[in-house]
């Protein structure tokens, strides 16, 4: 039975839709993850003097430091981003694909 | 800083390796510290608190799918919370406030490259698997493909894993154990081994699980305090604390910026292949996601994780930089008093000292449970995936075929994790005075060539064959192995070599890659009905793995 049902869902046309927004939902999110770390990784080895610059004029922090923080932070609100497309927009499809709904 | 203290240095930050300090280059043996009954005493009562939950999760563990993956009963939050566990070892603590104690922002990258593997995991991996997969990571590639061969390989893949990196384990918790209890090293490795032996044997995925979410709140808890008093020395101003960083550290503004350290980018990126995608690897934590009832549970388990990990980290950078006017500035905590020279106890005890100096020895105490707590719980998720590998991938599926009855095979289980216990404690025992840092290159440089290629290309790549799985995995393994035999860390190190044949110390940037090519060549070239067969069969597998049909219900066999 099983397989049966699995070709029914590959040629349904909510199915292709979920493929095709799922996939480029994630390849955007891995870029904005590994474009910024891997930028980053590239100046503290070749440009270290950009992130000596002030935090302000006041403080004595680096940039460097709020920098590392926002990339924390932001990787992780990018998984938050992700959770709630996916638990929304992706999961309603899939309901509707498990159900029979073209 | 070259590249072998660099390496050191990583290796203290992922596995605790050797008694490695984190200070340039050295190499130190740990002394025995007078017997702290403080800390004995709240470790004691860890102990005794995850044995009440064996107890319990025992009578919970009554089908194996109990045993393996707590019934699939564990919501997202408990998740996150245990592969967080998982991840935030003693030596993330340990090491990574050392880092920055010594190396101040080089200590920061460290952290960020540790943690970029999260977010990739979600985005890539974790609901695929968990629609795919029900026990093993061995059972997302044997979908489609040879059940005997690919489980086999898996199988060895992920033992593999398990060995390197619990020896690493075993050989910390010992030297940890020694320096900060005043316990003999032989002792401290048979109890840890004793432990996750009693842990996995009696109370499976579900008492492995609790003993990882009640370290991780642990650590999570104890950091957080003794960031918060570290911060209160500074009227919770980080400016003040930056300032009085830079009047303290020897290097002065520059502790604030990149060192040289990073002055290898090729080496970098190589490390960070070796982190991100090792990580992607990981049989204890990829079978993590087994745990929770559907992609949804699994989808939050990481999230959960990612905002924990990342917390920590912060923190962890808090606690380096405080320790960096707090002990640096006090002669109690350096050898013959003499600021500036080696810290008593070695280089990975900055942030102990700190505890020492603003909470006095029950704080002490409370943080050296708190790291010896969380040795146990990796070693017990690593016990779980090695005895999973074992008795369902190799003795069910493999040597029975599937006609395995459950009361043989629950007796394998409990042989397996009593011999991985076995094996734990004598290679801990045999490894106590070798420099075993390249361990946790093999342990990673494995993960990410053989675990990682094969799990990325079944589930991606409608081409993978099993011809091309076998040998994308044998190449990956091969090469994995002995460029990390070509590296400065065993051909200088070890053997005494004056130039290391392979100049990085993680080989992952090679060997994944040739683990990829030959896995598609020998995919390519495969003509076999079989290979036609399996092709055809990812259709039904992308189904499965996209929207999760099939993937609910009982684990029988």
């Amino acid at each position: 039975m099983e397989p049966n049902a699995l070709a029914g869902i590959r040629t349904n046309p909510l199915f292709v839709a979920l493929v095709r927004r799922r996939r480029r939902f994630v390849a955007c999110l891995t870029a904005a993850t590994l474009l910024p770390y891997f930028a980053f990784i590239y100046v503290a080895g070749f440009m270290p003097e950009v992130l000596a610059a002030r935090f302000s004029a006041a403080s004595i922090v680096t940039i460097g430091w709020p920098i590392s923080v926002v990339l924390i932070v932001g990787a992780w609100l990018l998984t938050g981003l992700y959770i709630r497309r996916a638990n929304g927009e992706f999961d309603e499809l899939t309901a509707k694909i498990l159900a029979g709904e073209q | 800083m070259n590249r072998t203290s660099q390496f050191l240095i990583i290796s203290v930050l992922l596995g605790w390796a050797t008694a490695a300090s984190a200070a340039p280059g050295a190499l130190e043996a740990v002394e025995k510290q007078p017997i702290n009954l403080t800390a004995i005493a709240m470790f004691l009562v860890f102990v005794v608190a995850t044995l009440g939950i064996t107890y319990w999760a025992a009578s919970k563990t009554k089908s194996m799918e109990d045993f393996y993956t707590a019934g699939g009963g564990i919501t997202g939050f408990q998740n996150g919370l245990a592969l967080a566990g998982d991840y935030m070892s003693a030596a993330a603590l340990l090491g990574l406030t050392s880092m920055i104690f010594f190396n101040g922002y080089d200590g920061m990258i460290y952290a960020i490259s540790f943690f970029v593997a999260w977010p990739l995991l979600l985005f890539l991996f974790a609901e695929r698997i968990r629609n795919l997969g029900r026990v093993t990571i061995a059972d997302i590639a044997a979908y489609r493909l040879d059940q005997n061969r690919i489980r086999t390989l898996m199988a060895f893949g992920s033992l593999t894993v398990v060995c390197f990196y619990l020896v690493v384990q075993m050989v910390g918790a010992g030297q940890l154990i020694q320096l900060l209890f005043g316990l003999p090293y032989n002792y401290a490795v048979i109890v840890v081994g004793l432990l996750m032996a009693i842990y996995v044997t009696f109370g499976g995925m579900v008492a492995t699980t609790w003993v990882q979410i009640i370290k991780a709140v642990l650590l999570l808890f104890g950091g957080t305090f003794l960031a918060t008093l570290a911060l209160a020395q500074f009227g919770f101003s980080l400016n003040t604390l930056f300032e009085q960083v830079v009047a303290t550290h020897q290097s002065g503004s520059a502790v604030l910026l990149p060192s040289k350290l990073v002055s290898d980018p090729v080496a970098m990126i190589s490390l960070s292949i070796g982190l991100v995608f090792g990580t992607a690897g990981l049989p204890h934590i990829l079978m993590r996601f087994f745990t929770v009832p559907d992609a949804k549970q699994a989808r939050k388990s990481v999230f959960v994780a990612t905002g924990f990990i990342g917390f920590f980290f912060l923190v962890v950078a808090v606690l380096g930089m405080a320790a960096i006017v707090i002990v640096g500035k006090n002669p109690a905590f350096f050898e013959a008093g003499q600021l500036g020279g080696k810290l008593i106890g070695g280089g990975n005890m900055p942030v102990m000292h700190l505890a020492k100096a603003l909470g006095g020895d029950l704080m002490l105490g409370f943080l050296s449970a708190i790291a010896f707590a969380t040795i146990l719980a990796v070693v017990a998720g690593l016990t779980m995936a090695g005895t999973s590998a074992i008795s369902h991938d190799l003795y069910v599926m493999v040597v029975k075929k599937r006609h395995a009855d459950v009361a043989s095979e629950r007796r394998v289980s409990r042989i397996a994790s009593v011999c991985i216990g076995v094996v734990a404690v004598a290679l801990g025992i045999l490894f106590k005075e070798q420099n075993i840092a390249f361990l946790v290159a093999l342990t990673f440089g494995v993960a990410a060539s053989v675990n990682f290629p094969i799990l990325a290309l079944s589930m991606y790549w409608k081409g993978l064959t099993t011809r091309g799985a076998l040998i994308g995995g044998a190449a990956g393994l091969v090469s994995s192995v002995s460029l990390v035999i070509l590296s400065p860390a065993v051909w200088v190190k070890i053997l005494g070599n004056t130039d290391a044949v392979f100049p990085f110390d993680y080989p992952a940037i090679i060997s994944m890659n040739l683990a990829f090519l030959f896995a598609w060549l020998g995919s390519i070239t495969d003509r076999s009905y079989r290979a036609k067969r399996e092709r055809d069969d990812f259709e039904n597998q992308f189904v499965r793995a996209q929207t999760g049909l099939g993937a609910s219900g009982a684990v029988s066999h």
